[in-house]
C-alpha cells in the first residue's frame, strides 16, 4: 500500500510539473496549519505537501498539524496574528466571520478557467459575497450506516421511504435493540438528524432559507419536521443517555449490535473498521423519503484550504491551492482520506463506502448542503443545535425551544 | 483535645475506628481508584466488559509506557515545569517585596494599597478574560509560555502580597529597628534581616504557588493552543480526543497528568499545609 | 547568620538625596515592579471589560458601539437566568464543604497508628487539578462504563446518567467539586482542632458537657479563624467554577449546567462564539456579584487592622 502510493505520488508530480511549467521557480518559506491529526487525515496532508515539496524543491515547506477540534476555536487567533500561508477550514457559512474581518484572501483568481470548471459543484459552497474564498480538497457523505447481519436476521431490507423506516425501526425494536446509535454530547451530531429531517420534509430550498434566517422558526413547516423526529423519539428509537455520549462513545453500541444503525459522515467506516466490523456486517443507505415527490438533497460537508490575508508567501500558497486542487491530487489525497474528491477529473477511490456516497451525491437532484453548522450563521448553529439536542430528551418542550430559536433568529437579523 | 480520643474508649470502639478508617478511606477515593484500576488495564478488558474485575493482564506498564512513547505528554508536561518553575521565582519575588513595603512601612496609602492585592486576588478570571488575551495577542506573546508566565506571576501576586505582608507583620520589628539606628540601608534591611526570616513563608508559598500553577487551566486555554506551549492541563484534552474511548490510556494519561503536584505535596507536606493553613490558627 | 553581617556592613555616613529620603522612597521601591505587574494585568483590564461591554465586536473586525444594549440583552436571556442560577446552586452547596470538612476533620482527629499517613490520602485529592477530577468524576458517572451505576445497583437504585439529565447534571459536577474542596476543609479543621485549648475542653468536660453542646459551645468558638477562611476559599470556588464545567459537560445537556464564568467564555470563545461584548457584560456581572463578597471581606479586615 505504501509502496504503490509512493510510486504513485512520484510519477503524477512529475506530470504535474511537466504540465505547469511556469511555477517552478517558488522559493521562501510556506507555512501550512492543517486542522486535523487523525492517521488518515495526517497521511493525507503530508503526502499533499511532499509531492509539492517534490515540484519545489527551493520551497522551505512548514506543516503544523493542529487537533481538529481544537482548530476551531484557534483559527481567530492564527488569523489575527502570526497567520501561516495556508489554512485549513471548511466551506459555507463558518467561513463568514473571517470573510467579513478581512481575514481571508480572496482567491477568485484560481476559480477562473479550467480549474474553476473542475470544481464547480463548490463554487456555490465557497462563495460568499460574490467571491470565492478558498479550495476544496475533500468532501464526504451522510447516510445510515446500518448492520446488515441484524437486518438479514430480521428480514428486513433498508428503508427507501419514511413508512418502511418506522417499520423496519419498530421490528428492530421488538427485537430488543435500539434502531439508532448517537451521542449528543457535542451537539452537532443531532444536526445531523434535523438536517435529514428537514430536507426530506421540505426540500434543499426550504432547508437553505431556513439556514438562511430567512423562514421563522416558529413556522409550522418547522414543526412538522419536528414531528418526524418526534415519532423515532417516541417510539425509543435512539440509545439512552446519548447526551453523556460522544460520536465515538455511542460507537460501541453499533459494533456489539445494541443498536441496528448510525446516522454519521462516511469518516465514522474508519473507526468501525479498525473495531471489527467489516463490508459484511456493514452497510450504507441513503436517508429515506420523507414527502414523496420531493427531490433527495443530501448533507456533505466539503473541507477547504484557505489563504490568510495576512500571509507572508501567497504567491506560493496560490500555487498550493492550485494544486491541491487538481485532479492528481485529489485522486490521491481522498483515497489515502478514505473520502470524496471535489475535482470532476478525480478518480473515486474503489471502496463500497466511498463508491455508495459517490453515486449518490452524483444523483442528488435537490441539491447539497454542507451542514447545520457550516449552513447557519455561528450563533444560530450554536442555539439551533443546543435546541435540537433538547428536542431528543424533551419533545414536550419543543414550543419553548422554537420561541427561543426565533428569538435568537430575530436577534441576528437585528446586528 | 476533642473528640475524646479513641485510646480513652473500649477497646471494642479502638478496634471499630482502627477497622472503620481504611474502609472510609477507599469510599472516599473511589472514583479515584476506579481509574488507577482502568490505567492498568488491557484495552480487551474494555471491549469484553471486564470493567471491574481484576485486570486479565497487567497492562500497566504498557500503557504508561505508551503515554510517554505515543502522545506529546511529556512535551506538555516539559511545558508544565517551564511556566510553573519561573512564575514561582517570579511571583515570590515580587510579592517579597511587596509584602515587605507593605508589612514594614507606615505611609500614607498603605492599607489601600493592600486591599488592591487583596481584592485583585479575587477578582473572577473572566472579567480578566478579553483584555489579558488580547495584550497577550498585542505583546507578540500569545501561545508563549511567557505570555503564561508573565500573567500568572502577575496575578499570583496578589495572593502572594497578602500571605508574605501577614507573615511579615508577625515578625518581631525589634530587629528592624535595631538595624536602623545602626544605619544600615533599607534594602539591605530587607536583604540580610528580613528575607532570611521569611524563608519558612517562601518555602510554604512556592508550594502552594507551584500547585495552583499547575492545576491552571481555563488561563492555559485562553492564552496557548498548541504542544508547542500548552501545559498539561489543557493538554490532556488533546490526550484525551487523541485517545478518545481508549479509556484505559485517558486514565493512564490523567494520573501521569496529576502525578507532580501530588509528588510535591508528599515531599513537602509541611510545608504546603502551613502555608495552605496560615491563619486557622490565630 | 545575618546579624554579623550588619554590624560589620555598617555603610560610611553617606548624604545623599537616597541616604535622606530612604524611608520614604523604599516602600515605593519595593513596591514598583509588583505594583507595574498587577495594575498591567489585572487592574487595568478589569476597566477594560467594562469598556467592551458597552461594543458589539466578534474579536476580528471592528468593534461597534452599543450602549447597554448588551446588557438588556443578556437580561432577556433564558441562558443567563439558567447560569445564575446554577451559580447560586453551586454557591450553597458548595458551603456543604465546610461541614463536610469538619466531619472528616472529627473523625481523623486521633492519634491511632497511622493516622497521619490517613490524613494525608484523605487530603491529596485538593493538588489534583480540577481537570482531572472532572475526568475522574464523569467517568465515574459514566452509564456505560462508570462505577457509580453498579453500585446503585447493589442498593437496588440506579441506574443514572447523572451527567446527561439536565436536573441532576449540576448536582452531579458540584458533588465531584466538593471532593477535593472538602479535603481542604478538613485541613483547615485539623489545623484548628489541633489549637484547641486543651484546659478549656478539660474544664467543660468537667462541667458535663459532651458531644455536641461541647462542639457547639467550647469547639466551634475556637474554630472561629478556620471556618472564616473555609467559607472564604469555599465562595471564591463556587463563583469560579469553570474548570469543571467545561471538562465534565461543556454546560450541557442543552445548556442546562452553564455558569456565568462558563456561559462568558462560550459566547466570547468557544467554538461558535464570537461576542466578545456580550461576554464581558456577563463577566461584569460576575464582578459585580463578587465586589458584594469582597467588599464585605475588605471591611472585615479592616476592622481587624485598625483594632490591631
Amino acid at each position: 500500500m505504501q509502496f504503490t502510493l509512493k510510486s504513485a505520488a512520484a510519477t503524477l508530480a512529475l506530470t504535474t510539473a511537466l504540465a505547469v511549467p511556469a511555477s517552478a521557480e517558488l522559493t521562501g518559506d510556506l507555512r501550512i496549519f492543517f486542522n486535523d491529526q487523525n492517521p488518515a487525515p495526517r497521511a493525507a496532508i503530508e503526502g499533499m505537501v511532499e509531492r509539492f515539496q517534490e515540484m519545489h524543491p527551493d520551497l522551505n515547506i512548514e506543516l503544523t498539524l493542529i487537533d481538529r477540534e481544537a482548530n476551531k476555536t484557534q483559527i481567530r487567533n492564527y488569523l489575527t496574528a502570526n497567520a501561516p500561508d495556508v489554512n485549513g477550514w471548511y466551506a459555507g457559512n463558518r467561513m463568514r466571520p473571517y470573510v467579513s474581518a478581512g481575514l481571508f484572501e480572496d482567491v477568485s483568481d484560481l476559480w477562473e478557467g479550467e480549474m474553476g470548471e473542475e470544481l464547480a459543484s463548490t463554487r456555490p459552497a465557497l462563495t460568499l459575497d460574490g467571491a470565492q474564498w478558498g479550495v476544496p480538497y475533500t468532501y464526504y457523505q451522510w447516510g445510515i450506516y446500518y448492520r446488515t447481519d441484524i437486518y438479514d436476521e430480521l428480514g428486513l431490507t433498508p428503508a427507501t421511504t419514511w413508512e418502511e423506516e418506522i417499520e423496519n425501526c419498530q421490528a428492530i425494536l421488538d427485537s430488543g435493540r435500539k434502531c439508532y446509535a448517537i451521542g449528543t454530547r457535542f451537539l452537532w451530531t443531532a444536526g445531523g438528524w434535523f438536517d435529514y429531517l428537514n430536507l426530506r420534509t421540505h426540500g434543499y430550498d426550504f432547508h437553505m432559507a431556513l439556514t438562511a434566517n430567512e423562514i421563522p422558526w416558529t413556522d409550522d413547516r418547522v414543526r412538522e419536521t419536528f414531528a418526524k423526529w418526534r415519532e423515532l423519539i417516541d417510539m425509543g428509537a435512539f440509545i439512552d443517555n446519548h447526551t453523556a455520549y460522544t460520536w465515538q462513545e455511542a460507537q460501541p453500541y453499533l459494533v456489539n449490535g445494541q443498536a441496528a444503525a448510525y446516522l454519521m459522515g462516511n469518516f465514522i467506516v474508519e473507526p468501525l473498521r479498525d473495531a471489527g466490523m467489516t463490508d459484511d456486517n456493514l452497510g450504507f443507505y441513503q436517508f429515506p423519503e420523507i414527502t414523496p415527490g420531493i427531490p433527495m438533497a443530501e448533507d456533505a460537508p466539503t473541507d477547504t484550504l484557505h489563504i490568510p490575508a495576512q500571509a507572508q508567501n501567497k504567491e506560493a500558497a496560490r500555487e498550493f491551492l492550485r494544486y491541491v486542487a487538481s485532479a492528481e491530487n485529489q485522486t490521491i489525497a481522498n483515497e489515502v482520506l478514505g473520502q470524496l474528491p471535489i475535482n470532476s477529473n478525480a478518480e473515486v477511490a474503489d471502496d463500497k463506502f466511498i463508491q455508495a456516497g459517490f453515486e449518490m451525491l452524483s444523483n442528488a437532484e435537490g441539491g447539497i448542503a454542507q451542514f447545520f453548522d457550516r449552513d447557519a450563521d455561528a450563533e444560530m448553529a450554536s442555539a439551533g443545535m443546543e435546541g435540537f439536542q433538547e428536542f431528543m430528551v424533551m419533545p414536550d418542550n419543543l414550543d419553548a425551544i422554537l420561541e427561543r430559536l426565533e428569538r435568537t433568529r430575530q436577534r441576528i437579523l437585528e446586528d | 483535645m476533642f473528640p475524646t480520643p479513641v485510646e480513652r474508649r473500649s477497646t471494642a470502639i479502638q478496634a471499630g475506628y482502627k477497622a472503620l478508617l481504611p474502609f472510609a478511606l477507599i469510599l472516599w477515593l473511589l472514583p479515584l481508584l476506579m481509574v488507577a484500576l482502568f490505567s492498568i488495564k488491557p484495552d480487551a478488558d474494555f471491549t469484553q466488559g471486564n470493567l471491574w474485575g481484576l485486570p486479565s493482564t497487567f497492562a500497566g506498564f504498557e500503557n504508561y509506557t505508551r503515554v510517554f512513547t505515543d502522545s506529546a505528554m511529556p512535551r506538555y508536561l516539559l511545558n508544565s515545569i517551564f511556566i510553573t518553575v519561573p512564575t514561582v521565582i517570579g511571583a515570590v519575588a515580587l510579592s517579597c517585596m511587596t509584602g515587605f513595603a507593605l508589612g514594614v512601612y507606615r505611609f500614607r496609602g498603605n492599607i489601600w494599597i493592600f486591599f488592591m492585592f487583596v481584592a485583585g486576588n479575587f477578582v473572577p478570571f473572566q472579567i480578566l478574560m478579553v483584555p489579558v488575551r488580547d495584550l497577550t495577542v498585542n505583546m507578540g506573546l500569545y501561545d508563549t509560555r511567557m505570555g503564561l508566565v508573565l500573567f500568572h506571576i502577575a496575578f499570583q501576586t496578589g495572593f502572594c502580597t497578602l500571605f508574605m505582608r501577614n507573615f511579615i507583620r508577625a515578625l518581631p520589628r525589634e530587629l528592624i529597628e535595631a538595624a536602623r539606628v545602626e544605619g544600615v540601608s533599607e534594602i539591605r534591611i530587607f536583604w540580610y534581616v528580613v528575607l532570611p526570616l521569611m524563608r519558612p513563608a517562601i518555602a510554604a508559598l512556592s508550594v502552594l504557588i507551584f500547585t495552583f500553577i499547575w492545576n491552571d487551566y481555563f488561563w492555559a486555554v485562553v492564552l496557548t493552543q498548541g504542544v508547542e506551549s500548552q501545559p498539561v492541563t489543557a493538554g490532556i484534552t488533546a490526550f484525551n480526543s487523541q485517545f478518545r474511548a481508549a479509556y484505559h490510556m485517558m486514565s493512564a494519561g490523567s494520573i501521569i497528568a496529576a502525578l507532580p503536584p501530588v509528588m510535591m505535596f508528599f515531599l513537602m507536606q509541611k510545608h504546603f499545609i502551613a502555608g495552605l493553613t496560615l491563619g486557622a490558627v490565630k | 547568620m545575618a546579624a554579623p553581617i550588619i554590624t560589620e556592613s555598617t555603610p560610611p555616613p553617606a548624604r545623599g538625596y537616597w541616604r535622606s529620603n530612604q524611608m520614604k522612597l523604599a516602600p515605593w521601591l519595593f513596591l514598583a515592579p509588583g505594583i507595574v505587574f498587577f495594575a498591567v494585568y489585572v487592574i487595568f483590564p478589569i476597566f477594560q471589560s467594562f469598556h467592551i461591554s458597552l461594543y458589539r465586536w466578534d474579536g476580528l473586525g471592528e468593534a461597534r458601539y452599543i450602549g447597554m444594549q448588551n446588557y438588556e440583552r443578556l437580561f432577556d436571556d433564558p441562558a443567563f437566568y439558567t447560569s445564575l442560577w446554577n451559580n447560586v446552586r453551586w454557591l450553597l452547596l458548595y458551603l456543604l464543604a465546610i461541614p463536610g470538612g469538619l466531619f472528616i476533620a472529627l473523625f481523623l482527629n486521633q492519634q491511632v497508628r497511622g493516622i497521619r499517613l490517613y490524613k494525608s490520602l484523605f487530603f491529596f485529592p485538593f493538588v489534583i487539578s480540577q481537570v482531572v477530577v472532572g475526568l475522574v468524576f464523569a467517568w465515574f458517572y459514566n452509564p456505560s462504563i462508570g462505577l457509580l451505576n453498579p453500585i446503585l445497583g447493589l442498593f437496588g437504585a440506579g441506574p443514572v446518567n447523572i451527567l446527561g439529565n439536565p436536573n441532576t447534571v449540576t448536582y452531579g459536577i458540584i458533588a465531584a467539586g466538593l471532593w477535593p474542596q472538602v479535603a481542604y476543609c478538613m485541613i483547615l479543621y485539623l489545623t484548628g482542632l489541633n489549637a484547641v485549648d486543651p484546659e478549656q475542653v478539660e474544664a467543660a468536660r468537667l462541667d458535663g458537657a459532651k458531644g455536641w453542646r461541647m462542639l457547639w459551645y467550647v469547639i466551634l468558638p475556637q474554630l472561629r479563624p478556620a471556618t472564616f477562611i473555609a467559607v472564604v476559599v469555599t465562595v471564591i470556588g463556587a463563583l469560579r467554577s469553570f474548570d469543571m464545567v467545561s471538562v465534565m459537560t461543556s454546560g450541557g445537556p442543552f445548556g442546562s449546567s452553564r455558569v456565568l464564568a462558563y456561559y462568558m467564555f462560550e459566547v466570547s470563545l468557544s467554538e461558535y462564539g464570537f461576542r466578545m461584548g456580550y461576554g464581558a457584560a456577563i463577566a461584569v456581572i460576575l464582578f459585580l456579584i463578587m465586589l458584594v463578597y469582597i467588599a464585605f471581606f475588605l471591611w472585615r479586615m479592616w476592622r481587624e487592622e485598625r483594632g490591631v
